[in-house]
């Protein structure tokens, strides 16, 4: 199937990925060093950077998406990531009005 | 630590306890020793990995601590039967009160749930045992040790009495000192890992294990709700974990995350205990709809209505059950937009779990029914049920919920959803899946005194509850003036009480009654039933299937039986089958969690470290096992397939 096809050929995707990567996470170096952004918004870039690469690499090295349960892979991460909204964004909100 | 302080001491009920316990255990021994059945216990029960005798296993737990809840609830009803009662003392009821809501929650719906997930759901998908057997045997010991240290509480240190909640600042070392909670926290640790496990098992099982042609969405729907109660037991149940890891810090070692002081936020155990603890209730009543589902169709003798919009609704109330925890503290001070957000949450569950109630009543219309005591349970449920529900929608809304907080209108509620739901769902699965796992039916008649009995105890017992609430009787306290005017509803719940104390004890006749004369179940299908278990003799041989089945359709053994296929084993077709190996470590690593367990409550840390080296070791000994299992010969199963077919 697919995924046969994929290692015959040059791992196009790896390369990408870990160019992507290694480009993230030198921006993220950057900002937090010498981009002279308030405190704030540099976590936030650097929290929006960290979740780019974070589902940069469940495609391009898990292959999340490839085996006969990608679908379900998909679903259960996408599941996990609301989750994890949910308990920690949820929690603070509701606890906000003992802060 | 003095003697007289590491037992518990001074309370004539717990020293008729501890003669109970000694006499028991040399009971159990002499019994064992004189029949000589030490090697049977080990060989067929202790290293088994066998999914049905583990549920057997869980479900025999399950009703001891029915037996050890229900003394709970039958002490605390006579307490308050009579203003002013003597009979416990407020201590002694703080901790009957907790150990109650936890040992019927977490030890008894729980496991005997998970009981009979363990015996159904593989045969039900076709496949001759769970994704990782080793680790089911884990999970049940795990389980089956936690419990026991929860248990002992009451006779050695003293048991947990903050609540089954275990709300800080009460259940802090200021407000309880004593070992109480440190059992809570220890106990609910262990078992809780054993259910995360058991809820990758499944999952894995369901997904990967299914016959061929079974897809997704012919999956009879108990397996549905098992396998959307295991995705809410993998993301609920770490938020228990870590909860209970910081409540153990903080009772062990003078953290302070949930103190009053030192910056500690007490209230933020109450937000992490509810994250788990309400899709912890989805995890107990899904599977008790899955059985419903197929009780109703099966005595309706109809295809399950709506199968589609039972399953999105499966999966819509699991999706709503994570994002409703706040309705459990609406009066802890939020702010009107937090209480109204997760009012209209918990309203909406309404919806889809009214869709469900409609499809089982439209399953119902036109059926031909037949009223057997499974089929009465799962009757009864209904309205029962629905009653429990409309008043949780009444609880739902944040500023009536000022009003009912913490009353025993609260009591009543839960108990409609928990008592109608999952203790109905789990007396019509017992009837219901008894001959599949013994291979004797249990005795309708007694069965349905049971029925009757319980039925109408539960509703004498908690209805008056309502009003009671309503009145303004709170919930935990333990005795009340006569001026109140409580007494005369007080008396009636505490009838009930009785009659489902009564309804208990007729049941646990039927089980004696039905082993020496209960009707054998020769065909393997006593029920006409519609599912791949009934394929199967009663009890299926521990590979279950000789040969997998086929499927075309939902309600696979239905339709195989209506055309006439796949029913015969051509034995030629037979093939050796591969089956996984006992194992007496699972044991032996819970034996260890007991006391590493044990050593922490006490803080004897030497104790609980020598404990957790065990289970190191059995961690590592586990990664270089290369007993990857054996195969039983096509002329063994030759064998016992004759022998099966002689009986049909």
């Amino acid at each position: 199937m697919g995924a046969n096809n994929h290692h015959e050929s040059f791992p196009w995707k790896h390369v990408v990925g870990f160019v992507l990567s290694l480009v993230l996470t030198f921006a993220a170096l950057w900002v937090a060093l010498s981009s002279g952004l308030t405190a704030k918004a540099i976590i936030g870039v650097i929290v929006i950077f960290a979740i780019i690469q974070a589902s940069l690499q469940l495609f391009m090295f898990m292959h999340m998406t490839e085996s006969d349960s990608g679908k379900i892979q998909t679903i259960n991460m996408a599941y996990a990531f609301f989750i994890a909204i949910v308990v920690v964004a949820g929690s603070v909100w509701t606890m906000s009005f003992v802060l | 630590m003095k003697w007289s302080e590491f037992f518990v001491t001074g309370e004539p009920l717990i020293y008729a306890a501890d003669v109970a316990i000694v006499l028991t255990i040399i009971g159990i021994v002499f019994v064992l020793t004189y029949f000589k059945k030490w090697k049977w216990l080990w060989d067929e029960w202790l290293t088994t990995v066998d999914h049905k005798k583990i549920g057997i296993m869980y479900i025999i737990c399950a009703v001891l601590m029915l037996f050890r809840g229900g003394v709970d609830a039958l002490l605390m009803r006579a307490q308050l039967t009579a203003p002013n009662m003597k009979f416990l003392d407020a201590q002694h009821y703080n901790e009957i009160f907790t150990t109650h809501g936890t040992i019927m929650i977490l030890f008894m719906a729980m496991p005997f749930i998970i009981g009979l997930m363990n015996v159904v759901v593989p045969l039900q998908i076709g496949a001759r045992d769970v994704a990782y057997p080793y680790l089911n045997a884990l999970s049940f010991w795990l389980f089956f040790f936690g419990a026991m240290l929860f248990n002992i509480s009451f006779v050695i240190g003293g048991s947990p009495d903050a609540g089954w909640t275990a709300y800080f600042p009460l259940a802090s070392n200021e407000f309880s000192p004593g070992v109480g909670n440190n059992y809570y926290a220890v106990a609910l640790q262990i078992s809780g890992i054993g259910t995360l496990m058991t809820g990758i098992n499944f999952l894995v099982t369901i997904l990967k294990m299914r016959a061929p042609g079974m897809t997704l969405m012919r999956m009879p729907m108990f397996t549905w709700t098992v396998l959307i109660t295991c995705v809410i037991i993998i993301f609920a149940f770490p938020v228990l974990t870590v909860a209970l890891a910081l409540m153990t810090f903080d009772r062990l070692f003078d953290t302070q995350f949930f103190t009053m002081a030192n910056g500690g936020m007490s209230m933020l155990w109450a937000n992490l205990f509810w994250i788990w603890g309400h899709p912890e209730v989805y995890i107990v009543i899904l599977p008790s709809f899955g059985i419903f589902s197929e009780i109703v169709s099966t005595f309706a003798r109809k295809r399950l209505f709506g199968y589609k919009a039972m399953v999105g609704s499966i999966v819509g109330i699991a999706f709503l059950s994570f994002i409703v925890w706040v309705h459990h503290f609406f009066t802890m001070g939020a702010g009107p937009a937090v209480n109204s957000f997760f009012s209209i949450t918990t309203m909406a569950i309404a919806i889809p779990t009214g869709v469900k109630v409609f499809n089982w009543l439209f399953t119902l219309r036109k059926g031909k029914i037949r009223f057997t005591t499974a089929m009465l349970w799962a009757l009864a449920f209904i309205p029962n049920f629905v009653i429990g529900g409309v008043t949780g929608v009444m609880l739902a809304m944040a500023a009536a919920d000022y009003q009912y907080h913490n009353s025993y209108f609260l009591i009543a509620h839960f108990h409609y959803v928990l008592i109608a739901g999952t203790v109905f769902a789990c007396f019509a699965g017992l009837h219901y899946w008894y001959p599949k796992m013994f291979g004797h039916l249990l005795n309708e008649r007694l069965g349905k005194w049971t029925f009757w009995l319980f039925m109408i105890g539960f509703n004498v017992c908690f209805f008056p509850m309502y009003f009671l609430g309503l009145m303004g009787m709170t919930r935990r306290m333990y005795t009340y003036s006569a001026g109140l005017g409580w007494t005369p509803l007080n008396v009636v719940a505490t009838i009930g009480a009785a009659l489902m104390g009564i309804g208990f004890i007729v049941l646990c006749y039927n089980i004696y009654y039905s082993a020496r004369y209960g009707e054998r179940d020769m065909t393997g299908d006593p029920w006409d039933g519609r599912t791949l278990e009934w394929a199967t003799a009663s009890p299926p041989a521990h590979y279950n299937f000789p040969i997998t089945p086929e499927v075309t359709d939902l309600d696979a053994y239905w339709v195989m039986k209506k055309n006439g296929n796949g029913l015969e084993v051509k034995e030629e077709q037979l093939k050796p089958i591969h089956m996984p190996s006992n194992s007496g470590r699972p044991f032996l690593i819970s034996i260890a969690f007991f006391f590493a367990g044990f050593g922490l409550v006490f803080k004897w840390f030497t104790l609980a470290i020598i404990a957790a080296i065990f289970i190191i070791l059995g961690l590592i000994l586990r990664s270089f096992d290369d007993d990857d299992g054996y195969y039983i010969s096509v002329d063994e199963i030759k064998r016992t397939e004759r022998l099966a077919r002689k009986g049909a």
